[in-house]
């Protein structure tokens, strides 16, 4: 038999092989690792939590850790309901887990949960043999892995004899004593802070390392684990040399044996694209080598790390022999690996070489686009790369046509025609541009009315033009019902071509549910994701597939609709008096709140964009581009690594040229006004007398029956009620209109690659200014954290005191809220921001929000509501109760009656 | 402390070499038999004489039609009959009439009490069959300590509105079990077959169990390992695959791991596929008489059934088949008959001797 393999299993298995050189054990759903979750958690927020760890696997985590240890809650109940609410969600429980904890009990109380193989972590030799014997045979008994520590009764192991000596024991033990299965064991042989200025720890690393080696050839089966961030502690605050460390630690660790980690995503780099330097620097000190000048190494590394606060990367060397090749050859090079350098002038050769351009075309270039769809739909190519492919195909296209026109030869037969519009009210085209281009790409004709389109104009061109589908997307809520209105329009217009609905608020429920009844003419369809727009438009285009793929859809939306409105029937909601008599109940008898630095509205400036640049959270930008995945993690992500490194380059080559050339104009403004909690809403006051009302801010409250301790909150829960002084406070912040001409330029020249690229940039910019203001708030403006200290990247985890909820978002789902901010804060003439009818904002790489400071606010979702609290809500707003319920109508738990909102149903 | 060094029976030995010589044969549905019997309230309860081998009396108030595990104490010559039936058509294993003798499941009847004697009787039955069998042909049968999956389950809750709610625990279950396992032992079964497995949790429940009961004894009896996949899904009720199935019960070392009720044969064939390819221990398969008819009923004929379990030996899948829901002595006697000529899927290397 071959070699005994790790099995672990959730719903599925998971088998640790050979061709997974090292596993990376999710570790959001950790208190001790996380503050967001530890937040989450003590607030008994299990929703959100559960949210954090479904993020978790979607990204890619093999293993989720999960760890309750945290001492003001009852680390035994919350480890057995968190694990009991996990497994009643597959997309989480397909997963295997690691229970971890530092008490037995803890860990058997979850072991007693999970109909898995998990992962024990950890029990070890520190309270001797017996103990130890006990712990292992339960963990066996209960079908689980185990990792075991490198700890002994004498203390934890911290040189290469003492980690051998006990791993060695304690691997004797168990598969002697126990009867363990040798590959169920996992070591963790304890990583310890090296270059801490003291000598006795200069050899950890290789002590580590050295030991993992050891007991890889020594421990048959077994396998080898640890925490990486320790390694760096005496390098808090300069994260480039932290995960720098890292990475070269991992690097020889993993082939020393290394093959399963917790790992902070947040700090890995690729080895390869370390500064030499400061990878030398690093080896230095963690293979504890003497340096080629022959001073200390830790001294070395103390020198260089101040350089590296900001981020080099290396260029690559290029390989330029395919320029040898045949040009066939070199055109479909250049497609595929998307080069545009030399396109003209292959693209002329070949035009010269061939009896008409239209041979070009339809040859060499329609072949290489060819290898490019094959490939994309293999899953071998991702997203920006087809974009990237469509701008070569466009440029040889651009050289050709003059001689075509010359020649008279008329236009190309296309696939088949399709619309593309974001509807009304919204101004959001990055997703709907993506599509657009990889249709282009696989020869379909594509007709982009852009932005803020009224559903007139839709069904006009698609009637001038004769098109065969219409695509519609749309990012901000309202746009639902805009949609859900013009599939009405269609059906009345008696149109009976495909309506695709794609953009981050559609999904397949909503258009089940709410769009495609309304159109039964032809059939409306959701589509998940521009990788998957070729395959649905083909089918639909198809004479033969058309009908099935249809009848399919309809079988399936059926069921869909089926099964939401029975799940729905189910869920039972609470009366809003009971909601609120379940309010998250903040003691404020001892609280006070800091005065901010100036109340009113204020104008910030002084943006620089190099510095806003290092507060960007990448991870955002990659999903843009449709690669899933944690940065910095992803760009060493198996499939697509290679793809989001490209990716990743070319962003970093046109951030560079935005800073330098100064190409967006941000601008922003922030206001604080008095405040209290007055039920449901919040009050805020002309000033500190508190007598004059200022504003009225409303907000909505969660309705779901809750269990046992969690709240039903509402944003004006963390605000103090009257009687004791408290503020809230409130931004937009912007990017500025510039991208929309930047973006236009590239579309002329054909690079829509550079015009997605540029609007993507803008939305990072636009996120980035608000987490750097959103700094800047605490710590100075309204100063309640003038001591915090927080690295840029480290803000991406949310550890800090506050949140800044945005209207139109899950905390307050109500758009129309950002109209009071925006008068509150002149926003319009202030920033040039403005606000559609669909309350979306224009530019569309705008942010705005609330501010709240209290230590226990965190984000949560307000879900859905019922009739109730929206009449209550119409009247607290002055709405008439038909405009209330056309604005919440995503988020109605019920069929309003009024008319309005029944022609939107 | 539960050990899991503990040298194995004799009949475990005796099994084990058997498996590996042919294909065994379990046998087939008591239910299914019982039912022909038509026996009424007073036949159950023997006229309300509930008692147990220490004539211990049981009280119930509740209605005991239908609790065809009482039988073993009540109509004991009934249930021993029908195994020989199973015995002579050529079942190698005979399973005791146990399928909800547990705490649990006997709450529905009132007869928690009697538990113990239900257990112990129930193999003392089948042990019976198992000898008058033996004598009459000169070949061994095991008696395999049936264990079903209770009606609750530890991983999935009943309250749609409160996901995190559990009707049963882990410690209930085991408890249950445990009461169980001992019973069986008692009683002289060969080996412990954990049956119809919907959730994992309550099947690792009852493998804790058994270890407890094995402890006490100071022997390792083999176990039978049996899930079933409910839906077109291939995965069992608590969503798990056959693969990650087996890493959750791996740990038991049993003597098989297999599929059982359910759709039918040709709709466990791809998933009993799955699992042969996967676990590295014996394999053991037993459907269902096809799927019932629109009264409940099975009508598969015994041919029918039988050559569809010979797909499974033919294709080299399994170590021991049988039959489930709707499979009488017929059945047992043509699935012995056809996968006769078939040799015994080879374990991919066993871990449970």
């Amino acid at each position: 038999m071959s070699d005994p393999l790790l099995r672990l299993s959730g719903l599925e298995p998971f088998v640790l092989t050979k061709d997974i050189p090292f596993v990376n054990v999710g570790e959001r759903t950790n208190v001790t690792g996380s503050a967001k979750f530890r937040k989450l958690i003590t607030n008994r927020d299990y929703a959100t939590a559960l949210d954090v760890a479904r993020d978790q696997v979607e990204n890619g985590a093999q293993i989720i850790d999960i760890n309750m240890d945290e001492g003001l809650i009852d680390s035994k109940q919350v480890m057995v309901d968190f694990l009991n609410l996990v497994a009643a969600e597959p997309d989480i429980a397909r997963v295997p887990v690691m229970i971890d904890s530092s008490k037995w009990e803890v860990i058997e109380a979850g072991l007693q949960c999970v109909q898995g193989k998990p992962v024990v972590n950890s029990i070890s030799l520190k309270e001797g043999e017996e103990a130890f014997l006990h712990q292992a045979s339960l963990c066996l008994a209960y079908g689980a892995a185990v990792v075991v520590m490198a700890f002994d009764e004498t203390g934890q192991a911290d040189s290469f004899e003492r980690k051998t000596e006990i791993c060695a024991r304690a691997y004797r033990i168990l598969t002697e004593k126990v009867g363990f299965p040798p590959e169920d064991i996992i070591f963790d042989p304890n990583v310890f802070a090296v270059a801490t200025g003291i000598e006795e720890h200069d050899n950890y690393g290789v002590d580590f390392i050295e030991a993992t080696r050891w007991i890889r050839e020594n421990l048959p089966h077994c396998h080898i684990s640890g925490g990486v961030s320790n390694l760096s502690f005496s390098f808090r605050g300069n994260d480039p040399v932290r995960e720098a460390m890292h990475a070269v630690f991992l690097y020889h660790a993993i082939q020393a044996g290394m093959d399963m980690g917790i790992v902070n995503a947040g700090q890995l780099v690729v080895y390869d694209q370390i500064d030499a330097d400061l990878r030398e620097a690093c080896e230095d000190v963690v293979l504890n080598r003497t340096p080629a000048n022959g001073e200390s190494a830790t001294e070395n590394l103390l020198d260089i790390a101040e350089r590296f606060k900001g981020n080099k990367r290396e260029e690559k060397k290029r390989d330029l022999a395919w320029r040898d090749w045949p040009v066939e050859k070199r055109l479909e090079h250049a497609l595929v690996n998307g080069i545009t350098e030399f396109v003209d002038e292959d693209t002329e050769a070949a035009r010269v070489a061939a009896d008409k351009p239209l041979d070009v075309i339809e040859g060499p270039l329609m072949a290489g686009m060819n290898v490019v769809g094959d490939l994309f739909g293999a899953g071998k190519m991702f997203l920006p790369q087809v974009v990237k492919s469509a701008r070569v195909m466009k440029q040889a296209v651009a050289v050709l046509l003059p001689y075509m026109e010359a020649q008279d030869e008329g236009q190309r037969e296309s696939a088949g025609r399709v619309l593309m519009a974001t509807v009304k009210g919204d101004v959001h085209d990055i997703g709907k541009n993506i599509v657009g281009v990889v249709l282009a790409c696989n020869n379909y004709e594509i007709i982009d009315l852009g932005v803020m389109v009224p559903p007139q104009k839709i069904l006009e061109e698609a009637k001038a033009q004769n098109v065969d589908i219409i695509g519609l997307s749309g990012l901000i809520t309202p746009s639902l019902d805009e949609m859900v209105h013009l599939a009405a329009e269609m059906e009345r217009e008696a149109f009976d071509v495909p309506l695709l609905i794609g953009g981050a608020t559609t999904s397949k429920v909503h258009t089940a549910v709410k769009i495609a009844p309304n159109y039964t003419k032809s059939q409306a369809i959701y589509v998940t994701d521009a990788s998957r727009a070729v395959g649905v438009v083909s089918a639909l285009l198809s004479k033969t597939q058309k009908q099935p793929y249809i009848d399919g859809i309809r079988t399936e939306y059926s069921e869909v609709t089926e099964r939401h409105e029975r799940a729905e029937r189910a869920k039972q909601r609470l009366p809003l008096e009971a909601a609120r008599a379940n309010a998250m109940k903040i003691d404020w008898s001892d609280y006070s709140a800091t005065a901010p630095s100036f109340t009113g509205a204020r104008v910030i400036e002084g943006w620089d964009l190099s510095e806003i640049a290092r507060y960007i959270d990448w991870t955002p930008f990659f999903q843009t581009w449709e690669l899933k995945g944690v940065y910095p993690r992803i760009l060493e992500h198996e499939k697509y690594g290679e793809a989001a490194r490209n990716l990743f380059q070319d962003a970093q080559a046109m951030l560079k040229q935005i800073i330098d050339e100064n190409w967006f104009g941000p601008r922003a403004v922030v206001g604080f006004w008095p405040a209290n909690a007055v039920g449901d809403d919040i009050r805020l006051f002309q000033n500190d007398a508190r007598t004059e009302t200022l504003a009225t801010l409303h907000t909505l409250r969660q309705q779901t029956s809750k269990r046992k301790d969690s709240p039903n909150l509402a944003l004006a829960d963390f605000v103090a009620p009257e009687g004791t002084p408290d503020w809230v406070g409130g931004f937009v912040v912007t990017a500025g209109p510039e991208e929309l001409a930047i973006s236009e330029r590239f579309e002329k020249a054909g690079d829509d690659y550079g015009a997605i690229m540029v609007k993507a940039l803008a939305d990072r910019f636009a996120e980035a200014m608000a987490e750097m203001l959103h700094q800047q708030v605490r710590r100075e403006h309204w100063g309640y954290a003038q001591d915090e200290q927080f690295e840029p990247q480290e803000l991406i985890g949310e550890p800090y005191d506050g949140i800044r909820p945005a209207p139109g978002y899950p905390a307050q789902p109500d758009h129309t809220e950002k109209r009071t901010l925006f008068d509150l804060l002149d926003a319009e003439a202030n920033t040039g921001v403005e606000l559609t009818e669909s309350m979306a904002m224009w530019p569309g790489s705008s942010v705005s929000g609330l501010y709240l400071g209290h230590p226990e606010a965190y984000y949560f979702g307000v879900a859905k509501v019922e009739r109730d609290q929206v009449a209550d809500y119409a009247v607290r707003k002055g709405m008439d109760l038909a405009e209330a319920e056309r604005w919440l109508s995503p988020i109605l738990n019920y069929r309003p009656t009024s008319s309005a909102a029944v022609a939107a149903e | 402390m539960i050990n899991f060094s503990l040298p194995i029976t004799d009949s475990f030995k005796a099994l084990d070499a058997a498996a590996r010589d042919r294909i065994l044969v379990l046998d087939g549905a008591m239910g299914t038999m019982i039912q022909t019997l038509n026996m009424t309230e007073e036949d159950f309860t023997a006229n309300g004489h509930i008692h147990g081998p220490g004539c211990r009396h049981h009280q119930s108030d509740h209605p005991q039609k239908g609790n065809n595990d009482l039988l073993v104490l009540t109509q004991p010559k009934a249930v021993e009959d029908i195994q020989l039936q199973f015995a002579l058509a050529g079942a190698d294993i005979l399973e005791t009439n146990t399928f909800s003798s547990t705490t649990i499941a006997q709450a529905d009847y009132g007869l928690e009490t009697a538990v113990h004697d239900l257990n112990v009787a129930g193999a003392q039955v089948a042990r019976r069959a198992a000898d008058r069998a033996q004598a009459e042909d000169g070949r061994p049968r095991y008696v395999a300590g049936a264990v079903g999956p209770t009606n609750r389950t530890a991983s999935i809750s009943p309250d749609v509105n409160d996901p995190g709610y559990r009707a049963v625990t882990f410690d209930d279950l085991r408890r249950a079990y445990g009461q169980q396992i001992d019973g069986l032992i008692e009683g002289g079964s060969d080996l412990i077959l954990i049956e119809t497995i919907f959730d994992t949790l309550n099947a690792k429940a009852a493998l804790f169990a058994a270890f407890e009961s094995f402890a006490k004894i100071g022997r390792r009896l083999p176990l039978m390992i049996s899930g079933t996949i409910t839906d077109a899904s291939g995965r069992t009720l608590s969503g798990q695959t056959p693969t990650a199935f087996w890493h959750s019960v791996r740990h038991a070392r049993p003597f098989t791991v297999g599929l059982n009720c359910a759709l039918g044969a040709d709709a466990m064939r791809p998933h009993l596929a799955e699992l042969s390819g996967v676990a590295e221990t014996m394999i053991c398969a037993y459907p269902n008489a096809g799927l019932p008819n629109a009264f409940g009923q099975y009508d598969e004929e015994p041919d029918d059934t039988a050559s569809k379990v010979a797909v499974f030996a033919k294709e080299g899948l399994v170590n021991v088949v049988g039959g489930c829901c709707g499979t009488t002595p017929e059945h047992i006697r043509a699935i012995a008959e056809q996968v006769a000529p078939y040799a015994p899927r080879k374990p991919r290397g066993t871990n449970n001797v």
